[in-house]
């Protein structure tokens, strides 16, 4: 049977491209949190790929999938979505939640409804919140403060933790941001792989270049971000802050060039990616802006997950030879 | 530089024969000629066992209107009217004919001169066309006559000449519009004539630059006759993506091309008629490209209906010993043989010979919804859920979903990266929502 040819594309060469376009932002997040990051990423990623070989083997007796890359990427991606001083049993219970609830409970890959990584990290908002939003403070912070400290200059200089800028904008301290350099360059407090913007866009145009991904759901995301934060901002610059801010802090730019994009969870016609993209961003902004939390991208791209079926039913692609009447 | 709007997919092109001239292919032994070699009614054949007959006669009559007369490719004495295992795997009635000498029918002009002028009317060059047994050489094997035969309160508009040949490894038309440049510009003016138009636009993708050249030179006296270089775009040969890239036109869902007042000839067709009109020759032979990777001798050969596939291999060098399968027509749409017994016939365009490690297919995993199916395929249909669909026999929600629009063109299951066959439920899909449609009109 037709066709006699492939295009030798392939599950696992996606998910290894989505890995090699994660390393940039995995190198930021070891120049700003040290080895620590490091020992979270690698817990992660074990007990990700541990709990996937016990399930496929033991409980669902199955040909073993961990050789697809996609249990590596869900932790690679649990740890970017965690502090780097977390606890490693709290890791290992984030992944058990990730790889055993919302992925093989529902069939494995390609069968979940919910973006594993992000459940994993959303239980365990939920569950600790206090380890989970006890932010380190990057190498470099550090040096700064301990040379104020040295200096005389501050007297609150001794603490080594510290708020995320979305943090400071939820308790109307927006005096304290940090530059836009920094948080472009991720020298700020937050979630590991987070915090890095240019390494995540690095990473972003790896995968449009390799044609991982297209454009349709980040592009939608920063898009909607802008405008609804821009328009925002215009209305009351004191209340709001500018939507540059937006796109740059918390998990935004992990989460639009990485997690939105999850083949699994996302739409299938580039309308309804568009459509997605643009109910992460208004979500994200609301929940930001009014919401109890100070960050909600996870919460924007789960409750889209969510809408992403119904979305599958309503938005088809361009048919040919049907015009609309 | 122009192309289809909704999807397609660029695979590699393996055009390893473009350089290839037309080389004859010595006679078979026996040729076996298939009794239906197109889509329609099937013929009836007008010889009966022991008749001596000669190249270029009457085989089989056509068994209706929408069917196509069958001819001899050969000369000599019918041995037996059998069934013979076709390219699609299925027994089919052939005539089968011991082959002595090769003596023609008189009336058929065998010279290389060209005769440009046609002085014929419409409706005596449709007819012409209609007792040469024509149908669309692409592949498809549409009756060429019933395309030229507008339904009544329908107007051709426009003559679309089909030289895209998108499939990988094919290149017989190639090599046709290098060879016979002069021959398909006269074809292409007596259709325009049958069809009473005034413009035709030949596409032509422009991986073959030396082929839109020649053309554009020996059209440049006919300014209604444009040739349009096309994007690299599979599958862009497919009719109504061809329409749209030449024309901007999209034919509506379940009509035919003449809803928009176009009519495609592929130019294999095209010569086709030109011989039949101007040389009152038959359709009996074609240019067949044998092709592979391991194939010593691979080429485009001019054949005789009827001829052995097995023959063909033979005279490319022999059967290599990796061979995994052997393909009537391209990778993308072509037919695995089931027996290499099956003969060449009208919509044989090619014989691909694929290594054994081309030939397997990778193991097929759960859909991942990437979506990469839905962005691929050209009629902007979504193969996964079809697919889907399919698998649990959902065939009214298939329906709704425009599973008839499928053209099998093949661009899922080639893009899918968990292998699935996709195509394959498709064409479980078409073919059960087919029934059920009918079933409803009865």
């Amino acid at each position: 049977m037709s066709p006699h040819f492939h295009s030798g594309d392939s599950v696992s060469k996606n998910m290894y491209n989505v890995l090699i376009a994660l390393i940039p932002a995995l190198a930021v997040s070891l120049i700003f949190f040290g080895w620590s990051a490091l020992l979270v990423t690698a817990v992660a990623i074990a007990s990700c790929v541990l709990f996937e070989w016990l399930i496929t083997k033991f409980i669902m007796k199955r040909p073993c999938t961990i050789g697809d890359g996609s249990a590596i990427l869900t932790g690679l991606l649990l740890a970017f979505n965690l502090p780097s001083n977390l606890d490693w049993w709290i890791i290992v219970i984030g992944a058990l939640v990730a790889i055993g609830v919302a992925k093989m409970s529902f069939g494995g890959l390609g069968n979940n409804i919910f973006n594993p990584a992000l459940v994993g990290r959303v239980f365990l908002l939920v569950s600790f919140p206090q380890q989970m939003t006890t932010w380190p403070k990057t190498v470099f912070q550090l040096k700064a403060q301990a040379a104020d400290a040295l200096s005389g200059a501050t007297a609150a200089a001794d603490a080594t933790t510290g708020a995320t800028p979305l943090g400071l904008i939820q308790a109307g301290m927006t005096e304290w941001l940090p530059s836009t350099w920094d948080m472009f360059i991720g020298n700020v407090g937050g979630s590991m792989g987070e915090v890095g913007a240019l390494a995540i866009l690095i990473g972003l145009i790896y995968l449009l270049v390799t044609k991982t991904i297209t454009w349709h759901i980040p592009v939608s995301i920063f898009a909607t971000v802008f405008i609804f934060a821009g328009i925002l901002h215009l209305a009351n610059p004191e209340a709001y802050v500018d939507p540059i801010t937006h796109l740059l802090t918390g998990g935004l730019m992990l989460g639009a060039c990485f997690m939105a994009t999850d083949y699994v969870t996302s739409p299938m016609s580039k309308k309804g990616q568009l459509i997605y993209g643009a109910g992460i961003g208004i979500l994200t902004i609301c929940i930001r802006t009014f919401g109890a939390y100070p960050e909600g991208v996870s919460f924007a791209i789960l409750i889209m997950n969510a809408v992403t079926p119904l979305i599958n039913v309503y938005c088809k692609p361009k048919r040919f030879g049907r015009l609309k009447k | 530089m122009r192309t289809f709007t909704i999807g397609g997919i660029h695979p590699p092109e393996c055009k390893l024969t473009a350089g290839k001239s037309i080389v004859d292919m010595p006679l078979p032994k026996q040729a076996v000629v298939l009794l239906g070699q197109h889509i329609g009614a099937p013929t009836q054949a007008v010889v009966e066992k022991g008749a001596m007959v000669k190249t270029g006669q009457l085989l089989a009559k056509a068994g209706g209107f929408v069917s196509a007369n069958i001819h001899s490719p050969v000369s000599g004495k019918v041995n037996k009217i059998a069934e013979v295992v076709d390219a699609s795997g299925y027994p089919r009635p052939a005539i089968f004919i011991d082959v002595e000498g090769d003596e023609w029918m008189e009336g058929i002009d065998r010279s290389e001169d060209l005769i440009s002028e046609c002085d014929l009317e419409p409706a005596a060059i449709v007819q012409k066309i209609n007792e040469a047994g024509i149908v669309g050489m692409g592949g498809a094997c549409f009756p060429a006559h019933v395309k030229l035969t507008p339904p009544p309160g329908k107007k051709a508009e426009i003559l679309v000449v089909n030289g895209v040949e998108c499939e990988p490894y094919l290149t017989a038309d190639h090599r046709l519009m290098l060879e016979k440049a002069p021959e398909i510009i006269v074809g292409i003016r007596i259709l325009m004539k049958a069809l009473n138009v005034d413009k035709a636009v030949i596409g032509i993708e422009c991986n073959k630059p030396d082929a839109i050249e020649l053309l554009q030179h020996i059209a440049k006296p006919y300014p209604a006759i444009e040739v349009m270089p096309l994007q690299m775009h599979y599958p862009q040969g497919g009719e109504k993506q061809l329409i749209e890239a030449t024309t901007g036109r999209q034919v509506p869902s379940g009509c035919l091309p003449i809803e928009v007042g176009a009519v495609v000839q592929n130019v294999g067709t095209i010569f086709a008629i030109y011989e039949a009109v101007q040389k009152n020759k038959p359709l009996f032979e074609r240019i067949v490209t044998v092709t592979g990777k391991s194939l010593s001798n691979a080429g485009n050969f001019r054949v005789r209906m009827g001829t052995p596939i097995k023959e063909l291999l033979d005279f490319a060098g022999g059967l290599p010993e990796n061979a995994g399968k052997v393909i009537s027509g391209g990778p993308m749409m072509g037919k695995a043989l089931a027996s290499l017994d099956a003969p060449v016939a009208k919509g044989t365009s090619g014989v691909l010979v694929m290594d054994e490690a081309d030939s397997k297919r990778g193991q097929a995993s759960d859909c991942i919804r990437c979506a990469k199916c839905v962005a691929a395929c050209p009629m902007g249909l979504e193969p996964y859920l079809l697919g889907a669909l399919s698998e649990h026999k959902d065939w009214e929600g298939a329906e709704k979903q425009h599973m008839m629009d499928c053209i099998e063109c093949g661009c899922c299951t080639f893009t899918c990266p968990a292998n699935r066959p996709l195509l394959d439920y498709l064409r479980i899909g078409k073919a059960k929502v087919g029934a059920l449609i009918r079933s409803r009109k009865q």
